[in-house]
């Protein structure tokens, strides 16, 4: 009750804030335009939000398919043994503080080579692998043996089998975890603080040099005195929050529409 | 076996063993990284509070302390409102009511740690300052814990901001946990005549209890592990204050703060030393969430 009441309404005022001190920054030049020279007013955050989408996307390049074959050998191929130090390892690695993995790949990336998108993505890509191997594990789970037994007895081989009939019976529970893996990505900061962080003011697609992203963009400008920055720290957030949001009731809808269509009864993701 | 098979399965077994090798390959190398500053200090760094780039006395004490301190305020508040939640959503909220809230409260996770320490910077801080802290001061400013002069950055701001991240959390857990309590057991005890919080109070609760002290254990790693929103509202601080009102830093946020570079390269090497003792508490933590949960699955329980 009042519990419940608190934590809504903590949401509410969250959002709110971010929307109410965002609605003056929003313009044309907020996306389009690299960060003003230092004083000056107006600039935008271009540079980040291509650096967030190039990050993200190699981030999600590294760990969809490493997520997706660790649970299919979990799933498919493991004895119990392997299945559960598989597990168990995922488990530890998903509470891995962000900032530590982000020291991680610094030792042993950064150090000697400089920083670089790569390395950021891959960072990134660490903190996504379980989220997308859990949400894979629990859907294959969820494709019923029958199906399995009836392609093996009709002689075909059991990669083919995976791979044809298998997955895509488990699709939409992939793509659920691959989404919510992004959003989280997309929000992660201190991952990049030893990996990305030191980026040019312009636009790049480029990934092998450090790219600016949204939320260090975010968190560089919350520390700044000037409060020309701190709207635009605002209007940033409230982007990331809008992404998020979409992402995360995207997610569902597909998670709830797959679960209708299926008739199967899955849990949560 | 055929080759096609082969060859598909040693692809996934590869993957699975760099799993497993990603999560040995990053204790060890964070531990590497430390260990010129272990050489160093030794583990005396442990409990000296002391953090001098000028004497050049480096330890990890005053962060220990923050983050025992963070992470316990955090959950004593997160806990019961977080019970509180899932009992509200799955015995008392009306049904109609109960998907829009749990959607609700599953959006708070999803809100990026940094956008919620610039609200914490810029809205709770002011907030703080201005109303929260000079009332505690008023009326409890006898509490060392209370004393001092109020401030927007500082150990209360991040405990507030660190209890609303943890609550969707625990509240998700033990929501799924509280559904999961079979009807015949509810039922049982309302038909020996207990009133419906009785019932709660007597039988839901305790059954659950394996699996709410998990997701207590959980919510407490996610505190430990927290770097951005904490270092953006503790105000970062080297010395140890009774008071909550006073700048700190955890772990976590001092390793983050430290982000554009050391002063020195003894500074640099303790931050390593700094992480590679974040990551022991925040394993530690882990595995003792992961153990309660396979207990409580051996008893049946889960």
């Amino acid at each position: 009750m009042l519990a419940a009441v608190l934590a809504v309404s903590v949401l509410v005022i969250l959002v709110a804030s971010v929307a109410i001190k965002a609605a003056g920054a929003f313009s044309w030049d907020f996306f389009t335009q690299p960060q003003a020279t230092f004083g000056e007013s107006g600039g935008g955050i271009a540079p980040a939000i291509v650096g967030t989408i190039v990050l993200v996307f190699w981030a999600t390049v590294m760990a969809v398919p490493m997520g997706v074959l660790v649970a299919i050998y979990v799933s498919e191929f493991a004895g119990p043994r392997a299945a559960r130090t598989v597990r168990v390892a995922l488990d530890v690695l998903n509470g891995v503080p962000a900032i530590v993995v982000g020291i991680f790949v610094f030792g042993l990336l950064v150090v000697g080579h400089g920083q670089s998108g790569f390395y950021g993505s891959f960072a990134l890509a660490i903190l996504m692998i379980p989220m997308v191997s859990r949400a894979t594990q629990e859907v294959l789970a969820l494709v019923p043996r029958s199906l399995r037994e009836a392609s093996l007895g009709l002689g075909i081989s059991r990669w083919r089998t995976v791979v044809s009939i298998v997955l895509p019976a488990a699709i939409g529970g992939i793509i659920t975890g691959t989404i919510l893996a992004v959003a989280r990505a997309a929000g992660e900061t201190a991952p990049l603080l030893f990996t990305s962080s030191i980026a040019a003011n312009s636009v790049s697609w480029d990934a092998s040099q450090p790219l600016q992203s949204i939320p260090l963009t975010i968190f560089t400008y919350s520390e700044s005195p000037s409060p020309q920055d701190h709207q635009q720290a605002w209007a940033a957030a409230l982007l990331l929050i809008v992404f998020v949001l979409i992402a995360s009731v995207t997610a569902r809808a597909l998670f709830a529409w797959r679960r209708r269509r299926t008739g199967v009864d899955a849990g949560q993701p | 076996m055929r080759p096609g098979d082969l060859l598909f399965r040693a692809v996934t077994a590869l993957a699975a063993f760099a799993a497993v090798a990603l999560v040995v390959g990053i204790a060890y190398e964070v531990v590497r990284q430390a260990a010129p500053a272990i050489a160093h200090f030794g583990l005396a760094f442990i409990w000296n509070t002391t953090w001098n780039p000028i004497t050049r006395d480096f330890g990890a004490g005053a962060f220990i302390v923050g983050t025992l301190v963070s992470s316990f305020f955090a959950i004593l508040l997160a806990a019961p409102l977080a019970i509180a939640i899932a009992l509200f959503l799955t015995e008392l909220a009306p049904r109609w009511l109960r998907g829009p809230v749990a959607t609700l409260v599953e959006l708070l996770a999803a809100i990026p740690s940094v956008v919620l320490g610039l609200w914490g910077i810029l809205v709770l801080g002011p907030f703080l300052a201005g109303t929260i802290e000079p009332w505690l001061s008023k009326w409890l400013g006898w509490l060392p814990l209370f004393s001092g002069s109020p401030s927007q950055a500082g150990m209360l701001n991040a405990i507030l901001i660190l209890t609303i991240m943890i609550v969707p959390i625990v509240s998700s857990i033990t929501r799924e946990l509280f559904l999961r309590v079979p009807r015949e057991l509810r039922e049982g005890s309302l038909a020996l005549g207990t009133t419906r919080w009785e019932a709660i109070r007597g039988v839901v609760i305790p059954y659950c209890g394996p699996g709410i002290a998990a997701a207590i254990i959980l919510g407490v790693g996610r505190a430990v592990g927290e770097a951005i929103a904490v270092t953006q509202v503790i105000g970062g601080g080297t010395t140890l204050h009774r008071s909550l009102f006073a700048p700190a830093d955890t772990l976590a946020s001092k390793i983050a703060s430290s982000y554009q570079g050391a002063s020195t390269k003894l500074e640099g090497e303790s931050v390593l030393y700094l992480a590679a003792i974040l990551l022991v508490i925040a394993l530690l933590t882990n595995i003792a969430a992961q153990v309660v949960v396979r207990r409580a699955e051996k008893r049946g329980v889960l």
